[in-house]
């Protein structure tokens, strides 16, 4: 059973965004970078499937140097290779990304291709089932309970209140929720393993691709801007509760014109 | 709860390896969403958390400098970083983690036959069992050869008597490393948790150390096996040299203590509004705390480093860990006070962790070599006197040693 689990670098989700000069980028100095969180339940799946049934979990990920870091965190929880096409991939849009993750996965040997169900970096969700397409195979997204059997595999996925539960061939791609499993700490043992494995890395053109193919962009970023400062709430003088309360209901109705 | 944003004053990161920080890393992530959400209770409670072994040893922080027996093999400073990263969590939780590796591990290893080595060190490492480390005696702390535990061989048996006091995991643990007087010299015993005679009672009443387990050991002829004597320990040398590896990792620990209170402080001096609407940050006094502590902790940053590096070059020596040990555990203290005092009342309340901190580290300052007799060890190493047990006194003291020997043999 061979997994090929497609992950993004993205800032911490902690970070404290600033936006780039240009203002259509975010500032990404001195930010910290990490696996997205949804790409973690999919790696942490792939590593169980392997460690049930053995085979191979190749990470892979589109983008630029500091994405190789991505990477490594990923062997040392037990990915057993990695590939990184190295390339500026916040200047390719959804499709851009796909194609190029579909590229890469056709020359690696895959049963299920795992994804998170969103980058938290654009929370767009798109190249998963993209890439589902461009493979012209089955997906199963949003998945929270996986079980694979011979040829197949049963998964359930959450929808508006209900739980579906979908069985299709393989391969499939399929995209992680949480509640998939709990992921796994690094061990220090496999930190100082995950040294050792070398990433292989390649640039678009090695997959065959085009620019064209890849940057031009059917969506751009027009701009970005950060969400407005919250002002400071509003204190009323509680000495007399009733006037108080009469002011509070005069700020709903009137200015907050919740009633 | 916000992740620990770690603190890098000088930009010593460039320092470390990849791997060095890759550890940091996943033990940082670990005392963020395992340790710091359950601690505040266990330190109520009094109650060690065992809840959190099971992943620290899947994690391999058990033994994590030993390359056999399918462990890590880290450096040296990737392990003085889980030290710290752990004692940012709880001091507690630190003497754990260095009294299952550095002060039961480490002899059993370096110090035991195979057969002591293929028994422990895989269950030790998976959490599976616990380990202690007896030296001390309720009458002997600074000067631990004075010590009054005895071990005699008779037939096919070692028979212990004595006390010793101040154990961490003492009543939890599944075997002691105990060191007893034998034969005119001193020698480290591997003794099983229900072997007749060997008995643990917990301190009581601590308000340090709270979520971890303290305890007093009792034997009282207490009979194990000839096989169980750690077969390369042969005198007051071997136990210390287990000292100078848990010692190690405490001067690392108290940093990540000293990061936490600081990062606390900070954080409480931006918020907390006095006087015309400004944060208290802004207060001279308080900047100047600030400033101290943050140049405290990046000096203390640069001690550990180079100890770390000088060990993994097997160049480093005690009195450097000595230096270590006392400087970063002092000024984890003084900044534990100071971020108390910035906190104002808010200080003294479980509801953040500095109290905690500062409580814990009164234990650390005078554990494993307490501060005063660390600077004996460091102006012994600039003057060539040691002055903590000077010719003098060191004569009596032989001729105590021989007058309690010949009594316990008459008895």
């Amino acid at each position: 059973m061979n997994s090929v689990v497609c992950i993004s670098q993205v800032p911490d989700t902690e970070s404290r965004i600033k936006i780039a000069a240009d203002g259509k980028h975010i500032d990404e100095a001195g930010l910290k970078f990490i696996v997205s969180p949804y790409d973690e339940f999919a790696l942490e799946e792939a590593i169980r499937l392997k460690e049930g049934k053995g085979g191979d979990v190749t990470v892979v990920t589109f983008g630029p140097d500091r994405s190789a870091q991505a990477l490594r965190e990923c062997l040392a929880r037990g990915a057993t290779k990695a590939m990184h096409i190295k390339g500026d991939s916040v200047d390719a849009d959804s499709l851009g990304v796909a194609r190029v993750l579909a590229a890469a996965i056709r020359t690696l040997p895959h049963d299920i291709v795992f994804f998170g169900k969103q980058g938290v970096g654009t929370d767009n969700g798109l190249v998963g089932p993209m890439v589902a397409e461009l493979l012209d195979v089955p997906q199963v997204n949003v998945v929270t309970h996986l079980e694979v059997g011979d040829g197949k595999l049963t998964a359930h996925r959450e929808i508006e209140g209900a739980e579906e539960i979908v069985e299709c061939s393989l391969p499939a791609v399929i995209t992680a929720q949480k509640g998939l499993n709990e992921p796994r700490y690094a061990s220090l043992k496999g930190i100082m393993a995950a040294k050792k494995i070398p990433i292989d890395t390649r640039s678009v053109a090695d997959l065959g691709l085009t620019d064209s193919d890849v940057f031009h962009q059917r969506v751009t970023f027009v701009g970005l801007e950060t969400p407005a400062e919250k002002s400071g709430g509003r204190k009323i003088d509680g000495a007399d509760p009733s006037a108080a309360a009469q002011e509070i209901i005069k700020y709903i109705r009137e200015e907050a014109k919740a009633l | 709860m916000p992740s620990f944003p770690g603190v890098d004053y000088m930009l010593i990161d460039s320092l470390f390896s990849e791997d060095e920080l890759m550890v940091r890393q996943t033990v940082r992530d670990f005392v963020d969403e395992e340790v710091l959400p359950i601690i505040e209770h266990a330190n109520r409670e009094e109650k060690f958390p065992f809840q959190l072994l099971p992943k620290m040893a899947e994690m391999g922080l058990f033994g994590p400098t030993i390359s056999e027996y399918g462990l890590p093999g880290l450096d040296n400073v990737a392990y003085g970083l889980i030290m710290q990263e752990l004692e940012r969590g709880d001091s507690g939780l630190r003497s754990f983690a260095s009294v299952q590796s550095g002060l039961v591990m480490f002899p059993i290893y370096t110090y035991g036959s195979k057969e002591q080595k293929d028994k422990w060190i895989p269950k030790l490492a998976a959490g599976e069992k616990i380990g202690c480390f007896g030296l001390t005696e309720p009458d002997f702390g600074s000067n631990p050869g004075g010590m009054r535990t005895y071990a005699r061989r008779e037939g096919d048996s070692w028979v212990l008597n004595g006390a010793k006091a101040w154990i961490t995991n003492g009543s939890i643990a599944d075997v002691a490393v105990v060191w007893a007087k034998c034969e005119g010299t001193i020698r480290g015993f591997l003794v099983e948790k229900g072997t007749p005679g060997f008995t643990a009672a917990n301190h009581m009443g601590k308000f340090s150390l709270r979520a971890s387990v303290t305890s007093q050991l009792f034997f009282s002829d207490c009979r194990i096996p000839l096989d169980n004597v750690l077969p390369e320990t042969n005198g007051l040398k071997y136990p210390l040299s287990c000292l100078t590896q848990a010692r190690y990792g405490i001067a690392w620990g108290a940093l990540g203590a000293a990061m936490g209170v600081f990062n606390t402080a900070v954080e409480y001096s931006k918020s907390r509004i006095q006087f015309g609407g400004q944060p208290i940050a802004s207060h001279q006094l308080v900047q100047n705390k600030l400033a101290w502590m943050i140049t405290e902790i990046t000096k203390g940053q640069l001690l550990v480093l180079q100890m770390g590096r000088l060990k993994d070059e097997g160049k480093l020596k005690p009195q450097h860990v000595s230096m270590g040990k006392m400087n970063n555990v002092n000024i984890a203290l003084e900044c534990a006070r100071m971020a108390r005092d910035i906190l104002g009342a808010n200080g003294i309340s479980d509801e953040y962790p500095v109290i905690r901190h500062m409580m814990n580290l009164e234990s650390v300052k005078t554990y494993e070599g307490t501060h005063d007799i660390h600077n004996l060890i460091i102006a012994e190493a600039v003057t060539g006197i040691p002055a903590y047990n000077p010719p003098m006194s060191a004569k009596a003291e032989k001729e105590a040693t021989e007058r309690a020997a010949a009594e316990a043999a008459k008895k």
